[in-house]
């Protein structure tokens, strides 16, 4: 079930410019937003405060996944695609032979979180004994410091931004095009918040989400890049200095350069509000 | 009278056409399949996606292996045949030859009304209350398996057998009934020797046409099977259905990839699959008809 992909956020709000000559209320407009699942609230949080200011632009806010959100917008049903990974040369030359340029702009930074349940006796793992787990090598809690259970692991389905970069950063050490798969075995659950759900009540189970999904249901498990160098938890410190090892920049793609209210609202996520709304939603700013 | 023998063949006409297009729709559909999804086979052979081990549909070179998927399918589907086709079929017994007058009318509803409950809201509660109980009852690493979509599942089959099979036995003649009541038979004797086979080709249909909804179903699947596109060896293991695949992935793929001929062509799959099972359905249905 797909429940950021049913969660279609329309915010409309109803002009009252009687009278008024300020610029926000002159811009009139709709835009469509659509992608990653892990953007969905920020980009709903952007709408929902870019449309205070300019009661006459419509913004609707779609999930489904960074691949949906780049598919949508190559074939024209949405304005805006939200991306938690950049767009592959396959899809910008399909976007391309269709007449679209798209722009690329960082809009903020997502630790990517690996969470337990709470009773699990493992705090700290290396990006290799990750590798291990998640490419199926090692099956066994008690082969990484663990209980003797069996290891559950909780992908994310195949349309996932988060599901991509992990295979990528993680199984695949950074090689894009590398060997590597999930284990076949891995359960792909359909939403960051089915993942959160089955880790929390699931003792043997590992799963990975944006740090904006965490809550004191999981544990999260501090990583590090090697033995030798100190573990650390997603916390906005860290990924803003680019020590925890499994952070990326969130993307937005616009068709072309940003024009009309589409140039509004982008400015708005630059600002200080709309990087404050990063901070809010428990991302990290960019500046 | 000629305004009269107008309208008649206006009407007769309108009917006519309202028949043939029904019939035009699944034309179509079937030919937009075979479209969309024969055109995978110009990259992977039609043996590699059949028996197939991996589906990895986004990876350089992707893997479009279906095999797994077939047996998640088969799997959640055979575990739900068996929950559901003896309860089912001995329900349908009880409603139309055992229960009194009153009973039968509140059972036949409320088994109606079990039929009308979005198969969303069923996936819904057996996520919550199904798949932790089976993950304790069984003392497996994680409840989302082919068993807890085989159990979901089997409630939704049941409506479907239990009311097929419900107008096959009542359609039984009553001579048959009275005959081997008048002979001595008691009545355990003539439900099991008289009236069952009499009853079996309807049997047959409701348990096909039961078997047909549980194949195609997608929501309450995808929320309880925790889709593993592994080979499963047992009910007890987590499965990944054809529709779920189709259903989670989609949402994602770019029109024309090899990806999107591929759900296209799992599509085929499906379709073959229930045309079968209709097929027999229909076959018997014909049978107690005549």
């Amino acid at each position: 079930m797909r429940i950021s992909f049913l969660i279609t956020i329309l915010v409309v709000i109803f002009g009252l410019s009687i009278g008024c000559a300020s610029t926000p209320q002159e811009l009139k407009g709709s835009i469509q937003i659509k992608g990653s699942d892990t953007m969905v609230n920020l980009a709903q949080a952007w709408a929902e405060a870019f449309t205070k200011k300019y009661p006459n632009v419509n913004i609707a806010v779609t999930g489904g996944g960074s691949g949906t959100g780049i598919a949508s917008m190559i074939s024209g049903t949405c304005d805006i695609a939200i991306s938690s990974r950049t767009m592959k040369e396959k899809e910008i030359s399909q976007a391309k032979a269709k007449g679209v340029e798209p722009v690329e702009h960082i809009v903020a930074r997502d630790g990517i979180a690996v969470v337990v349940h709470p009773s699990n006796p493992v705090k700290n793992l290396t990006i290799e004994e990750l590798r291990a787990i998640f490419i199926g090598e090692r099956k066994n809690w008690k082969e990484v410091g663990g209980k003797d259970a069996k290891i559950v692991i909780l992908s994310r389905e195949v349309n996932s931004g988060t599901h991509v970069f992990f295979k990528e950063h993680i199984l695949r050490r950074g090689i894009e095009k590398g060997p590597e798969e999930f284990a076949p075995t891995a359960l792909l659950m359909p939403s960051s918040q089915a993942i959160a759900d089955e880790v929390a009540q699931n003792s043997n189970a590992i799963g990975y989400y944006g740090m904006g999904y965490i809550s004191p249901e999981q544990k999260v498990i501090a990583v590090s890049k090697d033995k030798a160098l100190p573990y650390l938890e997603p916390t906005t410190e860290a990924v803003k200095k680019g020590e925890y090892p499994i952070a990326r920049p969130l993307f937005i793609y616009t068709k072309g350069a940003p024009q009309g209210a589409i140039a509004a609202f982008m400015d708005f996520v630059f600002s200080q509000d709309g990087q404050k709304i990063v901070r809010d939603i428990d991302f990290v700013p960019i500046k | 009278m000629r305004a009269r023998k107008a309208k008649e063949f206006l009407i007769e006409r309108l009917i006519y056409l309202c028949g043939f297009i029904s019939i035009a729709f699944v034309i179509l559909i079937f030919i937009f399949l075979i479209k969309e999804g024969g055109a995978l086979f110009k990259a992977v052979g039609l043996w590699d996606f059949l028996a197939g081990k991996e589906w990895y549909p986004i990876s350089e070179p992707a893997r479009f292996g279906i095999l797994p998927l077939i047996l998640g399918s088969l799997f959640v589907t055979i575990g739900a045949a068996l929950i559901s086709i003896p309860i089912g079929v001995a329900s349908a017994f009880y409603i139309a030859e055992v229960a009194p007058k009153g009973l039968r009318d509140v059972l036949k509803s409320g088994i109606e009304l079990l039929a009308a409950i979005p198969s969303v809201i069923i996936g819904f509660i057996g996520m919550i209350t199904l798949v932790p109980f089976i993950k304790h009852l069984f003392n497996l690493p994680t409840g989302l398996t082919a068993i807890s979509g085989s159990i979901t599942l089997a409630f939704m089959a049941m409506p479907t057998i239990v009311s097929v099979a419900e107008d096959a036995i009542v359609a039984v003649p009553r001579s048959y009934k009275e005959g081997a009541l008048a002979l001595g038979a008691t009545y355990w004797q003539t439900i099991y020797r008289v009236i069952f086979p009499a009853a079996l080709p309807g049997i047959i249909a409701a348990v096909m046409l039961g078997v047909g909804r549980v194949i195609g179903e997608t929501m309450a699947v995808m929320m309880v099977t925790g889709n593993a596109a592994a080979i499963p060896h047992g009910l007890l293991e987590p499965v990944r259905t054809l529709t779920a695949t189709i259903a989670a992935e989609m949402g994602e793929v770019v029109t024309g990839s090899d990806h999107y001929h591929a759900l296209f062509a799992i599509g085929i799959v499906l379709f073959a699959i229930t045309f079968i099972i209709n097929f027999i359905a229909d076959l018997s249905l014909r049978k107690v008809r005549r």
